[in-house]
């Protein structure tokens, strides 16, 4: 068991809901006859839920300062308004339609930063007003009423990439480039990691430790490749889905590589050390909720372009979806806690869920009920590992020597 | 009944952590209306063996046997060892800041009439418990308006309303100034007379020299030593062997500096409390530091000394009146952190847990993160350099870890001290202000940072030292400034001062 940890890293905890994930998966997998693991479905089930994996992306860095953002799903529900209105009333084009919903975005954003960072007004407060107001301004501007959005938009919300090429491949080639393309760089970077380590004594992995770990990762996104590329004709690895892997790539460079990043921690981790090391922890504050917002307008675009109109109750309760996948996803209330990559997997748990249960025809009411005690179980296990100061269900299944000692 | 002459008797005690023999086979006897002192190296074991003895760690997890007034006990919780007498003060205070005086000390013991709180009663019982204390404010008066000689105070009243016969105060002058210490051990001596016997857990040896009665020493979880001793006639430096298992010949580094020229200047700098409107929390305040020279700042706590160095510090603190810095001849204007960072000031603040350390982050993560411009490539933060720059400190600092990846959580004081004094050196700092660097350290990890100031020194840094302790000021520093209500009130060359000299400066205006 200890070749299993050294091949999946340090950070078994991630790993622990990877390998719940993976677990759920096949569970429903084999509940519904199969209808789990197909193409259709997890092109719908990328595309139907990028939105709430985008807004988590935000919602993790405002979680990590010790904040929360309430006002997410109003955001994201009027500034989708505020462009249907624009492209159907103004007859704007679509892409001006769509920097004025980002526009929006960063303008509330910059509102609930100010009064948290320049008025130290707590996230909460700030948001819970924020999220009233501009609920009340979709219905307002709206009438109660939807509004078409744009034809073009339909592609980000729910469109496909492009066939071309072979058709010998079996498969949509822009989804296999793509798959190649992952392949190709997850083997750069670990060999790049692993030529470095080697600089530092100590530090350095076995080769096959190496080996087995891009394999392995290899093999599922190969079989993700697979899935998605050969769908009904004209489908492929869904453009939301590509637009979310972006945003996580950016965004995991950004908490993990970048001085803002390591600054969102310090702040998260202790405000008042922060500020003694040379952080603008008001300056942090306020990035940290401009990104948010303008998150929560991407999400809105995504959202509308995906049902092809705007209605004056999109966006609600999304705030608690985004809430639910990052501390699912093991970040800390107090702040200071958590990363891009498990908040995405916490995302997806819900998701599968979701869907899981959906397929099993298990109703939306019930469903709520799941979801709630799956939150309430992830944290409760979280907090409990750390009191006991247990790893993770792997290191508790099979502990090794080092384990052993700590 | 013969009255038996031991309060308190622990025999064999042994308390094994996963891993780690915290105690092993400790015996302590505590005799009645005594004064009893407790002493020992950071992790020697104290701390472990006065848990124990509360029920903080309950009967059944350590072996061996606690004897209290004559009778065996078996405490399951903190709750059963108080209802017996024993009361503990925890070095970090427990009381709730936005809650009265009275409201404290009656916390979780309140006093009922007919289901409801009897106020009038608490009150009273309140001012008779802050007059044996020596306490003459309100007892309403909310917690977080005293300064933490009081509140130490409040503490001891709050164990006084439980009957307690056996009081166990755990550094218990740590965070006190000299006035309210010496008020404190004036307490103690008080106490005894009233039939109430202290154990007291401390590293200041002055102290414990001036009113035990009997000294244990305790080293790497066993009895080291044990003796009667007569208060005021205690050999430090025996104490000083047995904690350490070597003697200090010196408990300060011998140095000689070299100092070159003036390359810090602050001059009439003026500062309001932001707190209070019109009370300035720095006066007019001048000084200098040269280049290879270490320049020690003494004054009591609350002399506004931490004020000064954090206002200076890119105005971390207070409402800048006027006044200038001059870095190398150059005047400056510093105000934020970041400005005074990039004008090469380094500030260690005295707070190390709440001030100096983001406790969630590695060691490696802390190090670099004053300065993390020295570890990118290409824009982004570089794992590679990052790992060789800790490396680098990890070794010339000599911190104890099993890696620089492991949370800084995890280190003793003097190894955390250790880590802050690798973030602040990494961001090349021409000042260096320490704010009692030393606090909460052991004795050997101490002289470690002592040497380290001198090596700095001699790199061609300026270094300000803050400290209430006057023996390691006079031990380190060339030159010492005295504080008192926020003005300088004199300067001293090392060699011409000492202790005495120090205080009459730091208790009277020069005025």
């Amino acid at each position: 068991m200890k070749y299993i940890k050294q091949v999946l890293g340090e950070d078994l905890r991630q790993y622990t809901m990877v390998l719940a994930l993976a677990v759920l998966i096949v569970v429903f997998n084999v509940i519904s006859d199969g209808r789990m693991l197909t193409s259709s479905n997890f092109q719908n089930l990328l595309s139907g839920n990028a939105y709430v994996l985008i807004l988590a992306l935000g919602m993790l860095m405002v979680i990590v300062i010790g904040q929360i953002d309430l006002s997410v799903g109003s955001v994201a529900g009027f500034s989708g308004m505020v462009m249907a209105k624009a492209a159907s009333e103004l007859n704007l084009p679509w892409y001006l339609a769509v920097l004025i919903a980002l526009a929006i975005g960063a303008l509330v954003g910059a509102w609930n930063g100010f009064f948290l960072a320049k008025l130290g007004i707590p996230g909460f407060i700030t948001t819970l007003g924020s999220m009233m107001m501009f609920r009340g301004a979709v219905i307002w501007i709206s009438q109660s009423i939807s509004v078409p959005a744009p034809e073009e938009l339909r592609f980000f919300g729910a469109g496909y990439m492009p066939e071309w090429g072979p058709k010998s491949t079996g498969m949509n080639n822009s989804t296999l480039v793509l798959g190649i393309i992952g392949i190709i760089a997850l083997i750069i970077i670990e060999v790049r990691k692993y030529k470095n380590s080697g600089q530092i004594a100590g530090a350095k992995q076995p080769l096959w430790v190496v080996v087995a770990r891009t394999v392995l990762i290899s093999l599922i996104i190969a079989y993700f490749t697979w899935l998605y590329g050969t769908g009904r004709e004209g489908t492929s690895f869904p453009i939301p889905g590509l637009i979310l892997l972006i945003l996580v790539i950016v965004y995991h460079i950004i908490t993990q590589k970048t001085r803002f990043g390591r600054h969102i921690y310090a702040v998260g981790g202790n405000k008042s050390a922060a500020a003694l090391s040379g952080v603008n922890v008001s300056r942090t504050y306020f990035l940290t909720m401009m990104n948010m917002s303008m998150l929560a307008a991407v999400a809105g675009i995504l959202f509308v372009g995906r049902s092809t109109a705007a209605g004056p109750a999109d966006g609600n309760q999304w705030e608690m979806d985004a809430i639910a996948s990052v501390f699912i996803g093991g970040a800390a209330v107090s702040g200071g806690v958590g990363t891009i990559i498990a908040t995405m997997v916490g995302g997806m748990v819900m998701a599968v869920l979701n869907n899981g249960l959906m397929l099993m025809g298990v109703g939306a009411d019930k469903t709520q009920v799941i979801k709630g005690l799956v939150l309430l179980i992830a944290v409760a296990f979280d907090v409990y590992n750390k009191k006991v100061g247990k790893a993770s269900i792997i290191g508790r299944l099979f502990p090794s020597k080092e384990a052993a000692k700590n | 009944m013969k009255e038996n002459p031991l309060i308190l008797e622990m025999r064999g005690i042994t308390k094994v952590f996963p891993g780690v023999k915290a105690l092993s086979d400790v015996t302590l006897e505590v005799k009645r209306d005594s004064i009893h002192s407790i002493c020992g190296e950071n992790g020697a074991g104290k701390s472990t063996l006065m848990k124990v003895l509360s029920g903080v760690y309950p009967y059944g997890t350590y072996s061996g046997q606690i004897i209290f007034d004559g009778r065996e006990m078996k405490f399951r919780n903190i709750k059963e060892s108080e209802q017996t007498g024993i009361a503990i003060i925890h070095q970090e205070l427990t009381m709730i800041p936005e809650l009265s005086i009275t409201e404290n000390i009656f916390m979780g013991n309140e006093l009922t009439n007919g289901g409801l709180i009897d106020w009038t009663e608490q009150r009273r019982r309140t001012v008779e418990l802050l007059d044996k204390v020596g306490l003459n404010i309100s007892p309403d008066t909310l917690i977080k308006n005293l300064g933490v000689g009081q509140q130490q105070l409040v503490e001891i009243a709050k164990a006084l309303s439980k009957n307690v016969k056996l009081l166990i105060l755990d550094e218990p002058t740590s965070a006190l100034n000299e006035d309210d210490s010496a008020n404190l051990l004036e307490l103690m001596r008080g106490l005894k007379e009233k039939g109430i016997t202290c154990i007291m857990i401390s590293h200041k040896l002055n102290e414990i020299a001036a009113i035990s009665d009997a000294v244990t020493v305790i080293r790497d979880g066993q009895t080291v030593e044990s003796y009667e001793v007569v208060a005021g006639q205690v050999d430090e430096n025996k104490i000083i062997r047995s904690m350490v298992g070597r003697s200090i010949e010196n408990r300060y580094p011998e140095h000689k500096s070299n100092p070159g020229e003036v390359i810090f200047e602050v001059s009439n700098w003026n500062i309001e409390d932001p707190a209070v409107k019109g009370r300035m929390a720095c006066k007019n305040s001048s000084f200098y530091v040269r280049a290879g020279e270490v320049v020690g700042f003494a004054g009591l706590m609350g002399a506004g000394r931490t004020e000064l160095m954090r206002s200076i510090f890119g105005q971390n603190y207070g409402i800048y009146k006027s006044g200038t810095i001059k870095i190398k001849g150059k005047k400056v204007k510093l105000k934020t952190v970041q400005a005074a960072i990039k004008h090469g000031i380094a500030y260690v603040p005295e707070d190390r847990k709440n001030l100096g350390l983001n406790l969630l982050d590695s060691i490696r993560k802390t190090i670099v993160s004053a300065n993390m411009d020295k570890i990118l490539t290409n824009g982004l933060l570089d794992s590679t350099k990052e790992l060789k720059a800790s490396e680098e400190y990890r070794k010339a600092l000599r911190i104890k870890c099993k890696d620089v990846g492991v949370g800084v959580s995890t280190l003793s004081g003097g190894n955390q001290q250790k880590v802050v004094l690798s973030k602040w050196m990494f961001t090349e700092p021409d000042v260096l202000i320490l704010d009692e660097p030393t606090r909460g350290i052991d004795v050997g990890a101490k002289y470690e940072i002592y040497k380290l100031i001198h090596e700095l020194a001699d790199q061609g840094k300026a270094v300000i030292m803050v400290s209430s302790e006057l023996p390691e000021l006079l031990g380190v520093a060339d030159r010492i400034y005295t504080i008192f209500e926020g003005a300088i009130t004199g300067e001293l060359r090392a060699e011409e001062a000492d202790q005495e000299a120090l205080m009459k400066r730091m208790t009277v205006t020069s005025a």
